[in-house]
């Protein structure tokens, strides 16, 4: 029997950042997620098959076995958690940063700080190192928004070019984290299937340099 | 509410399943028992001081806690057996004697956890393991293995992949690296997510020296097949004997183990940190391809019987029954019961009572007008009066 080696992506900026590395491993989408609605994208290998998710269930598929092995952002890591997952390597992609934000001209409260995010885990740890006891607003999209309205004090997200948060008057405060794409691997796959898993993640890692 | 849901993690089993079950719980506890190892049966719950007793804070956190009305005390519902079989051998059999005999003991029972120790998993899975107390070395490592492997092995579950460690490598080598309480944590933290990305970023940010570095940047690294032993003596080779000890003691074990058990794919891990706190010796887990968990696992935990008052040499390893049962073939319950019709007569009574001694199961028809016919109740004969005789005839 020959062993299946699943792969999870998502669409947009990790799919084309991270196709280039894969083919340099020698694995070939035969469909564009983009113009295909298909959710399971056949390869040039019989064996070899990509799952294309949101970027947050990448972790999930992985860490149930469902995918061996995925790429996804530090931030979705750091917010969900590595349990039962092996980060093994950076792919050095969709880089950008994780920071505070907030106006610039604005003193912030004394007291409790409101931080509006999408990231509660990442913030209330990175404060609760800091000491400073906050109260998390958790949002879906649109974070900007809450300091202008006075939902928020501050946002905590993830910053590309920092032309968003310009446009609706705030500036970057403090960098938590530096965010680039990683692959992760399902901790069972690691071993049950390990050579083969550790020769392509020679391979990638060698694309990736 | 609904009020026949239940907490999330929590089973029960119907019939068919209830049935397969207890078969294997039977058959396991045999088989436990032609090797030697006791059954002993531990509380459900017991003080908490008890349970997470050498276990660290991981256990302590999956264990329900409830106070005892009698004294105030808190207790805590067992979330693993282990310390419990620890307990009861360092204190109740062996009886603070560090230097008593070899004892071999199983277990199965129910455990609860507050979070599932596998994603999705159970959180009241069937614990069932077995311990070796008292010895301390390959012989007793191999014994515990080979049990373990057997009991896979009697669900008829052989294409496996044994993964295993030794903690004494890590150790060594965070010792020889002289790293202090907190880089240690950091770097198991990393370590068990085996994020050889941020090792690589903490060792040049903590400006340790070069052939430290290097160790710690290899051990996320070490893993593979047996060759991987030879790899770790070359470059774990100055940490000292006792990581150059644990690697001997491994190749050993997996030695013994890939003559023994041919069939089995043994992987080698040295930087496994699963139940790392607890753990002073090898640690294994077993997989099997195609499922994202491990299915069954164990290790050496010695000195675990020190908060009990005797410090004895321990190995186990324990699996959980509902896996095990999910890995057996499906086998079709057989409808061989006898429908007996209710009728109150003394030649009746008495031949369903023979037949139930013999083992055979007799149902009693409660409404002779019933419709049901006997097939749906699980039977495929039927008792009739012929002439004077109850006799049993095919439906």
């Amino acid at each position: 029997m020959k062993e299946t080696l699943t792969i999870a992506l998502s669409k947009g900026r990790i799919f084309k950042e991270t196709m280039p590395l894969l083919e340099a491993a020698g694995i070939q989408a035969l469909d564009d997620p983009e113009t295909s609605r298909k959710l399971i994208l056949d390869t040039n290998h019989d064996d070899v098959k990509l799952v294309i998710i949101r970027a947050t269930d990448v972790p999930v598929y992985v860490q149930y076995g469902a995918a061996d092995l995925g790429v996804t952002g530090k931030d979705v890591l750091m917010e969900h958690g590595g349990e039962g997952l092996y980060e093994m390597l950076d792919l050095k992609i969709a880089r950008c940063k994780l920071m505070t934000a907030g106006f610039a001209d604005k003193p912030l409260p004394e007291g409790q700080l409101k931080v509006a995010t999408k990231f509660v885990n990442c913030t209330r740890n990175y404060f609760a190192e800091q000491g400073r006891q906050i109260e998390l607003i958790k949002l879906y999209g649109s974070m900007e928004l809450a300091p202008i309205v006075g939902l928020a004090d501050i946002i905590v997200d993830v910053v590309d070019t920092g032309n968003t948060l310009k446009a609706n008057g705030l500036v970057p405060l403090e960098h938590m984290a530096d965010i680039s794409s990683r692959i992760v691997v399902n901790t069972a796959s690691m071993k049950t299937k390990h050579q083969r898993l550790s020769t392509l993640l020679d391979q990638l890692k060698q694309a990736v340099n | 509410m609904n009020t026949w849901l239940l907490p999330e993690g929590i089973n029960e089993s119907l019939p068919d399943d209830a049935e397969k079950l207890e078969k294997l719980r039977r058959q396991l506890v045999d088989r436990y028992a032609t090797w030697g190892y006791r059954l002993v049966m531990p509380p459900m719950v017991e003080y908490l001081e008890s349970l997470r007793a050498g276990m660290g804070t991981q256990l302590d956190l999956q264990t329900f806690k409830i106070t005892d009305q009698q004294n105030g005390r808190m207790m805590g519902v067992r979330a693993d057996m282990t310390p419990q079989i620890a307990r009861i051998d360092a204190h109740r059999i062996s009886k603070g004697d560090t230097k008593a005999s070899v004892n071999r003991l199983c277990y199965i029972g129910t455990v609860l956890r507050t979070r599932s120790a596998q994603q999705g998993g159970s959180r009241s899975p069937v614990q069932v393991g077995a311990e070796i107390f008292g010895h301390s070395g390959v012989e007793s490592d191999f014994e515990i293995i080979s049990l373990m492997l057997d009991t896979l092995h009697s669900i008829n579950v052989t294409e496996l992949v044994l993964d295993i460690g030794h903690v004494g490598v890590v150790n060594g080598v965070a010792e020889y690296a002289g790293l202090t309480k907190n880089q240690q944590q950091n770097y198991f933290d990393m370590l068990s997510r085996k994020s050889i990305p941020e090792i690589n970023v903490w060792v040049i940010e903590q400006g340790l020296s070069d052939s430290v570095g290097a160790m710690l940047e290899a051990l996320p690294m070490l893993i593979g097949s047996n060759d991987v032993i030879e790899t770790a003596k070359e470059r774990l080779k100055e940490a000292g004997q006792p990581v150059l000890d644990a690697l001997e003691h491994l190749e050993n074990i997996t030695q013994l183990v890939s003559n023994n058990f041919p069939e089995i794919k043994v992987n080698i891990d040295l930087a496994e940190m699963r139940g790392y706190s607890y753990h002073t010796g090898i640690m294994y887990t077993v997989y099997l391809p195609g499922r994202g968990e491990s299915i069954a696992n164990g290790g050496r935990y010695d000195g675990i019987g020190e908060a009990f008052g005797n410090s004895r040499p321990a190995i186990g390893f324990s699996t959980d029954l509902r896996t095990l049962a999910s890995m057996m073939k499906h086998t079709e319950i057989k409808s061989d019961g006898i429908l007996a019709p209710f009728t109150l007569d003394k030649d009746l009574d008495q031949l369903v009572t023979e037949l139930r001694q013999q083992g055979k199961r007799v149902i009693r028809q409660l409404d002779e007008s019933s419709t049901a016919v006997s097939e749906q109740q699980g039977c495929n004969r039927k008792i009739e009066k012929q002439g004077d005789n109850w006799i049993v005839v095919a439906n």
